[in-house]
């Protein structure tokens, strides 16, 4: 569904991104991971078109995203990190514009496309609160509504459970878990024990590079009976 | 091009989400119609027309069209709500459009709510239609002349006191150039087809037949490629 082929990214004399390949298919969630500034966020911003990657190419259902980034764009639910939207707008409005623009021209079906992701989300009781009004976690909330609102066959999510409380962190990962059958998925985290919890896949990236790409387990394995973050800290020595 | 709908209601809605509108239009108001009570004698020359009014709109459009415009990009890229518009299916040239297009529907709206000045007309006179009709169409093709300088710079920087200084500035320059005190002064040491040359860029040169009533093709196509121009320049500066 998505596949990543050597993105390269340099900004001035730094390469935040340096030959990163990978590929997800439906059903999966991977876990993307690598500490600060090791070219995650840099990474998610090629694949949904954001950025134009230097070199290397990102594919979606087999749609080069520099050839035709509309075409890839319809296809992704991105969640940027720390969720940005109108600050003005309710949260109904702002679900209706993002419906509008994803193709439901006719009330009746931003409608029921909005009720579906206010449903999935839990924000029926801010739904006609403005934005700007709401906390941390309805904001993270929101852009997740926003994301998978087209029901898209591939999610992209920079932090997902950034900013939230423990049960909403929980509440968010059984939301991916429950939806990912049907969808690639791609999450950042710095959260060790989310990608426990949920996902199939883990890549470790340090400096632009991929240092890890395999199962949760096989990543336990390197290190049997040491903590994930030992083994992440081992991992990504070199950004230190 | 079927994105523009969505994205031109959101902008223009959302000039009405904020008091930003409601200031704008007032002192627009205020200060319009107050310089052709006060400074030009709207109602001591004793003639019934709006010649008094539209004198003063090029330079009133100097600090309040940047002020309409400066958030257009600015803000859109300090809260980082520029990620999420360019990763939902819309193109670079769509985003731009909407966005110019709901701001000089702004514009045209205030330029438009000073009707009551017509009726003033009617009523006390028999003012010459076509001259007050062209006056109104001049007036809101310069203002979006004076919008497509200020949108384009917006999406330079995501500092809005930038932007709105930088506007003025170039919005002076371009009012200025056209106007006679100063074509006057230049003709002073250089050569006059060389001033022609430089008058035909301001906006006033351009300006003055419509309050004459007369439609001048190349002044309309003045307005017109200007704001082809800037727009032109705004696509480059977001994809770049």
């Amino acid at each position: 569904m998505i596949e990543v082929k050597g993105l390269v990214k340099t900004y001035g004399t730094k390469r935040a991104v340096d030959g990163i390949s990978f590929t997800v298919r439906r059903g999966e969630i991977l876990g993307f991971l690598g500490p600060n500034g090791a070219g995650k966020s840099t990474t998610m911003k090629m694949i949904t078109g954001f950025l134009r990657p230097d070199a290397g190419s990102a594919l979606v259902d087999g749609i080069d995203v520099t050839t035709d980034p509309v075409a890839v764009k319809r296809r992704l639910g991105y969640l940027p990190e720390s969720a940005p939207a109108y600050p003005e707008m309710t949260v109904g409005e702002f679900l209706g514009f993002i419906a509008e623009v994803r193709g439901f021209r006719t009330a009746a079906a931003r409608r029921a496309q909005v009720d579906r992701a206010v449903a999935l989300t839990h924000l029926e009781s801010v739904r006609h609160q403005t934005i700007e009004t709401l906390s941390k976690g309805y904001k993270q909330r929101v852009g997740f509504a926003q994301a998978l609102l087209h029901d898209p066959p591939a999610l992209i999510l920079d932090e997902p459970t950034d900013g939230l409380d423990p049960n909403q962190k929980n509440e968010v990962r059984s939301l991916i878990k429950s939806m990912a059958a049907a969808k690639a998925v791609i999450l950042s985290t710095h959260i060790l024990e989310e990608v426990e919890a949920i996902c199939t896949r883990v890549i470790i990236i340090s400096q632009g590079r991929v240092v890890a790409d395999e199962t949760p387990a096989q990543l336990q394995a390197r290190q049997p009976g040491a903590r994930l973050d030992a083994i992440f800290r081992s991992l990504t020595q070199s950004d230190l | 091009m079927s994105q523009i709908p969505p994205l031109f209601k959101r902008e223009l809605l959302g000039y009405f989400r904020s008091p930003v509108a409601y200031v704008f239009l007032v002192v627009f108001l205020l200060a319009s119609v107050g310089l052709a009570f006060f400074l030009s004698g709207f109602f001591k020359s004793n003639v019934a027309s709006m010649e008094s009014f539209f004198f003063w709109h090029p330079w009133l459009f100097l600090f309040l069209v940047p002020a309409a415009g400066m958030r257009l990009w600015s803000e859109e890229k300090r809260s980082g709500t520029v990620e999420l518009l360019f990763t939902l299916p819309v193109t670079t040239l769509e985003a731009v459009l909407g966005k110019f297009l709901a701001a000089w529907a702004f514009l045209a709206l205030a330029i438009l709510l000073s009707f009551p000045m017509v009726l003033t007309l009617a009523y006390l006179g028999d003012p010459d239609w076509g001259v007050v009709a062209n006056s109104y169409l001049g007036s809101i093709l310069m203002a979006g002349a004076y919008l497509g300088v200020c949108v384009f710079i917006s999406a330079l920087t995501k500092n809005q006191v930038i932007s709105f200084v930088l506007s003025v500035m170039v919005c002076f320059v371009l009012a200025l150039l056209g106007y006679s005190v100063f074509t006057e002064f230049l003709s002073g040491f250089l050569p006059v087809p060389l001033v022609d040359v430089i008058s035909n860029f301001g906006f006033t040169t351009h300006f003055d037949g419509f309050t004459k009533g007369i439609i001048d093709p190349k002044d309309v196509m003045f307005f017109l490629s200007l704001i082809g121009f800037t727009l032109f320049l705004n696509v480059v500066a977001l994809e770049r």
